[in-house]
């Protein structure tokens, strides 16, 4: 089975299906416990909680960089567009292009702006420069980058500073013009000017990609979440619409996360 | 003894230690220099020996001696970095692994002259290859192995994860990871174990006694099929099978084989340290 054209889905249908998925590191410590959510489309999803409540690991899972951890243990799946990511004919690369990640600290590859923007395009095939060109613009444009080093994409990735390199990870990804973006505490190593840059890159992006994210703290999550699912001890406690959970959240643990009595 | 007195002995300690350790080196190859160097010229460099040996140069000592270097090169490198990537990107840790990677360290124990005897069983008489180039290039080639993979999987290893996470996050596969930011990184590196790996086989002479080299063939070699000289076997022969060798001559090739060995060195580093300009991370 290929990932590839689905039919036209529904405006609403949720892009990501997570249905009774658990999963547990190879020494046993369990991530996830039997954890289902939808992530609806063109909507910044929001996955928060203490640490160790398996938000990462949720997210790396549902691009399947989870692969890489050897002797793991996997119940439930995860539908992206009503197909099962883990069927064994599922192409990786492919679904890792369509359903991109953005990691917390800023990670270059070694070469320059372009060579790092070209990079999963370059992987997945296309050769034409013009395509190449294209992509570039467009996504260093989409990730508010492009001013700052439109004269000086040959030049290395890590001459960037810190808040640009976050910035051209993002480029990165949407370079490859995928459908989610998984943001794994992307505002992490910034200072609060690149913070606000790259939220609203956010609220810009959100019109034509399904965003999750794992934010930064619990204010952040208040700010950018459409939809937001609370996490504890790798369980989902509670989700749904940002503004509510933040305010009047209907689980007593979530109330006593989100008003800082823990976490 | 106050503390700065102790500091004083330990510091001087350390040091006659250090020089006792380089004062031979540097004895031995200043000794090497001194006698050798008059010998050493054009004409001592390109002809062949004559007159039973007692007379003329060592061209083709010094050229087999370069061919079976290549030979070496050509067998162990692919081979070897094959088996560094395996070993360090696609074999879990198991059994298997584990027990070929207890192979490799106890091939690299093995004494060269076991080589020697193993090539002669099976690239000489088993595969019927002769004592050849290519003989002995297989023997040397087998011995260079655990050195080179061994290197060549730590440097591979020492390539950050995080590289190998964000291009298999941007839909490269696998094999699009290791070729495009795993083998430009650890380059460096696999190339200091092979030309490790090739000085140590450009100067053994066990593993080529049986396998290759010619007590006596000024002729040149035309084909991988052929016997040549070569310089270490060379250099033992005159100077302990030979009598009345002038003293110049045996000094003449030592050094010869001294600089051979050096100047691989020398290329490895600077080779090494473009590699490593171009690559800034």
């Amino acid at each position: 089975m290929s990932l590839a054209p689905s039919p036209a889905p529904s405006r609403d249908e949720p892009v990501l299906s997570i249905r009774g998925l658990t999963f547990a590191y190879p020494d046993g410590t369990a991530a996830l416990r039997d954890l289902t959510l939808d992530i609806p489309p063109r909507q910044v999803t929001v996955l928060f909680g203490p640490s160790r409540s398996g938000k990462s690991t949720l997210l790396r899972l549902m691009n399947r960089l989870s692969d890489l951890v050897e002797g793991a243990h996997r119940e439930g799946t995860i539908l992206f567009r009503g197909r099962d990511i883990f069927a064994p004919t599922v192409d990786v690369s492919d679904l890792r292009r369509r359903i991109s990640m953005v990691f917390a600290i800023p990670t270059p590859l070694p070469g320059s702006i372009w060579d790092n923007l070209t990079y999963g395009p370059r992987m997945a095939g296309i050769r034409n420069p013009d395509v190449l060109a294209d992509r570039v613009e467009r996504s260093l444009r989409q990730a508010a980058l492009w001013d700052e080093v439109a004269d000086r994409l040959a030049s290395s990735a890590f001459a960037l500073s810190g808040g640009q390199k976050q910035r051209l990870c993002l480029a990165r990804s949407l370079a490859m013009e995928p459908e989610v973006i998984l943001l794994d505490n992307p505002t992490s190593g910034l200072d609060p000017i690149s913070t606000v840059i790259v939220e609203e890159s956010l609220s810009e992006l959100k019109r034509e990609y399904a965003i999750v994210m794992v934010p930064h703290s619990v204010q952040q999550a208040a700010r950018l979440a459409d939809t937001a699912a609370f996490l504890l001890d790798g369980e989902l406690v509670e989700a749904g619409p940002g503004r509510p959970m933040f305010t009047l959240p209907a689980d007593r643990r979530t109330e006593d996360y989100v008003t800082g009595r823990f976490g | 003894m106050t503390r700065q007195q102790t500091q004083r002995v330990a510091s001087a300690l350390i040091t006659l230690v250090a020089a006792v350790v380089v004062l031979p080196i540097v004895a031995v190859i200043g000794f090497i220099v001194v006698e050798g160097a008059p010998t050493i010229g054009p004409r001592f460099l390109t002809t062949a020996p004559s007159e039973g040996m007692t007379a003329g140069g060592i061209g083709p000592a010094l050229l087999g001696t370069v061919y079976l270097t290549l030979g070496t090169a050509l067998i162990s490198m692919p081979l070897a970095i094959g088996a560094a990537i395996y070993l360090a990107e696609y074999a879990g840790e198991n059994r298997l692994t584990a027990a070929v990677r207890l192979a490799i360290v106890n091939l690299a124990g093995i004494p060269s002259i076991v080589y020697g005897l193993f090539g002669l069983g099976m690239f000489v008489l088993f595969f019927g290859l002769g004592t050849s180039i290519l003989a002995g290039s297989l023997t040397l080639g087998l011995m260079t192995l655990p050195v080179v993979i061994s290197t060549a999987e730590e440097a591979i290893l020492a390539v950050p994860q995080e590289f190998r996470l964000t291009s298999l996050s941007l839909g490269a596969t696998k094999w699009q990871t290791i070729r495009h930011h795993v083998l430009p990184h650890a380059l460096p590196g696999i190339l200091t174990g092979v030309i490790l790996g090739l000085s140590r086989a450009a100067g053994e002479t066990a593993p080529i006694l049986f396998t290759v080299a010619a007590f006596y063939l000024p002729e040149l070699p035309d084909s991988v099929y052929d016997q040549t000289m070569a310089l270490p076997y060379h250099l033992y022969v005159i100077s302990t099978q030979v009598p009345g060798m002038p003293l110049g001559l045996q000094y003449g090739t030592a050094l010869t084989l001294l600089l051979v060995v050096l100047s691989l060195t020398l290329v490895a580093s600077v080779i090494r340290s473009r590699v490593r300009r171009r690559r800034e991370w």
